[in-house]
């Protein structure tokens, strides 16, 4: 059933192919790793657009408005505040792992894709990764949206069976007596890791501080870096 | 339903491919393609179970072949044909058919921060008694809905701690069916490595689920 509605839009794809250049070169080379798909993505979504506008389904000022604040105002950045202010505060740090919603709203963050946040705490002994081995479930308002590798099947299917492996491959070792726990996000529960404050970052202002904090280690795949210029 | 996106515990799906720098969007078209499909849920024609549960109906090989936002997006066109929000006329025409009334969308630019910084909360406050409490032993029940359930295949059987009760919140087996919310609570669970995967796992590791109280049965 699905598969025929691949070729969806075909006859306004090719009218709107007339009416418009797109980066085709780009698109294709995009393509290629996801393997040949029916038509051109490009063509086809903004046909569906154009339909969905001439209806008066959608506004487009609000698709553009959707993107802005997910490309330019809400991303790993919110997290990495979250975390230094927990970092730099023992008091918020204790509101951010009781009533996570709280605390994060203190910041002015919060809303779709992370209206129930739970935190969870890395310590010297304990270190947590955050999975949705069913779909691509993410704490958006503190993390933005989640990259292509953490919806993927690698990740998806192997962070509960063999997590330490998918830890290796992000280049973390755990020692044998840390305990590893995996939070795999199937409810509206959304998760992000409190990472451990880097040794030497006693100095630090709160702004020092969430300069050090990546979006890998907000996800525990990584570790806050050491030094601001390991920051990837 | 048993289907390819329930891949807790699968072997052979191939390196881990991380990006430097990735950008949030790859290309213009899958910013359209996320912000059409948030732009339509404004209807409210259907909720966000129904859309996982359209995105898990795609059939495996298609699964794996299309990207995310292609899967996205046939999920919504499958959503708005369903729901009669467009028509198969008019997904071929790229038209409006004769005649149909325009109408006014309920997401526009003004409201996106709205929508954005409040949510759609999942969370119900109505009064329904816990089955379960903090340290109890629990086991995943056994079953194997054909329609969409957040009980991935790996937990069912398998026996757990209740961590901590989360609260109440709307079912997603009955919402995304459109057969009512359902409230009850949801728990964060958690299962011994060794019990979902044998000796193979380190023993000290553990994974925590959440799970509603439908999914759990006493142990």
């Amino acid at each position: 059933m699905t598969t025929n509605r691949r070729d969806f839009l075909t006859a306004a794809v090719t009218a709107v192919g007339a009416a418009v250049t797109p980066d085709l070169s780009h698109a294709h080379e995009h393509d290629h790793e996801h393997q040949a798909v029916p038509s051109d993505p490009t063509l086809r979504v903004k046909a569906l657009e154009s339909l969905l506008v001439e209806k008066g389904l959608v506004d487009r000022s609000a698709l553009d408005a959707l993107i802005d604040t997910y490309e330019h105002k809400v991303g790993p950045r919110n997290g990495a505040r979250v975390v230094a202010r927990a970092w730099a505060d023992p008091a918020y740090r204790q509101r951010l792992l009781t009533n996570a919603d709280a605390a994060i709203a203190e910041l002015g963050y919060g809303g779709l894709q992370g209206e129930h946040m739970v935190v969870v705490e890395n310590t010297p002994k304990v270190h947590n990764l955050v999975v949705c081995t069913l779909c691509s479930c993410y704490p958006w308002p503190v993390l933005g949206l989640p990259p292509v590798w953490y919806k993927s099947a690698p990740y998806r299917s192997r962070a509960v069976i063999d997590p330490r492996g998918v830890l290796r491959e992000f280049g973390l070792e755990l020692a044998d007596d840390v305990e590893l726990r995996v939070w795999d996000s199937t409810a509206e529960l959304r998760y992000l890791v409190l990472p451990e404050r880097p040794v030497g970052s006693e100095k630090l202002n709160e702004e020092e501080l969430a300069a050090l904090v990546t979006r890998d280690a907000m996800i525990g795949v990584g570790i806050a870096a050491r030094r601001q210029g390991d920051l990837g | 339903m048993n289907g390819v996106h329930d891949m807790g515990g699968m072997h052979g799906m191939g390196p881990i491919q991380p990006e430097k720098n990735e950008p949030v969007f790859h290309e213009p078209w899958q910013g359209r393609a996320y912000a059409v499909t948030r732009a339509m849920g404004a209807w409210r024609k259907w909720n966000l179970d129904a859309s996982r549960f359209q995105r898990e109906q795609i059939v495996p090989v298609d699964y794996f072949r299309l990207s995310y936002y292609e899967r996205w997006v046939v999920a919504l066109v499958e959503l708005m044909l369903k729901n009669g929000v467009v028509t198969p006329a008019e997904l071929e025409s790229g038209k409006p058919d004769p005649g149909s009334a325009k109408q006014t969308p309920p997401l526009t630019a003004e409201k996106v921060p709205i929508l954005t910084s409040k949510g759609v909360p999942a969370r119900r406050d109505v009064a329904v008694t816990a089955r379960f409490h903090a340290g109890e032993r629990v086991r995943a029940r056994n079953i194997n809905p054909v329609g969409h359930t957040r009980l991935p295949r790996y937990a069912r059987g398998k026996t757990g701690t209740i961590h901590v009760d989360h609260g109440v919140f709307l079912f997603p087996d009955t919402n995304a069916l459109f057969l009512g919310e359902k409230p009850q609570h949801v728990y964060s669970v958690r299962f011994a490595a060794r019990e979902l995967w044998g000796e193979q796992a380190a023993p000290q590791d553990s994974v925590y689920i959440d799970m509603w109280d439908d999914y759990l049965e006493p142990a």
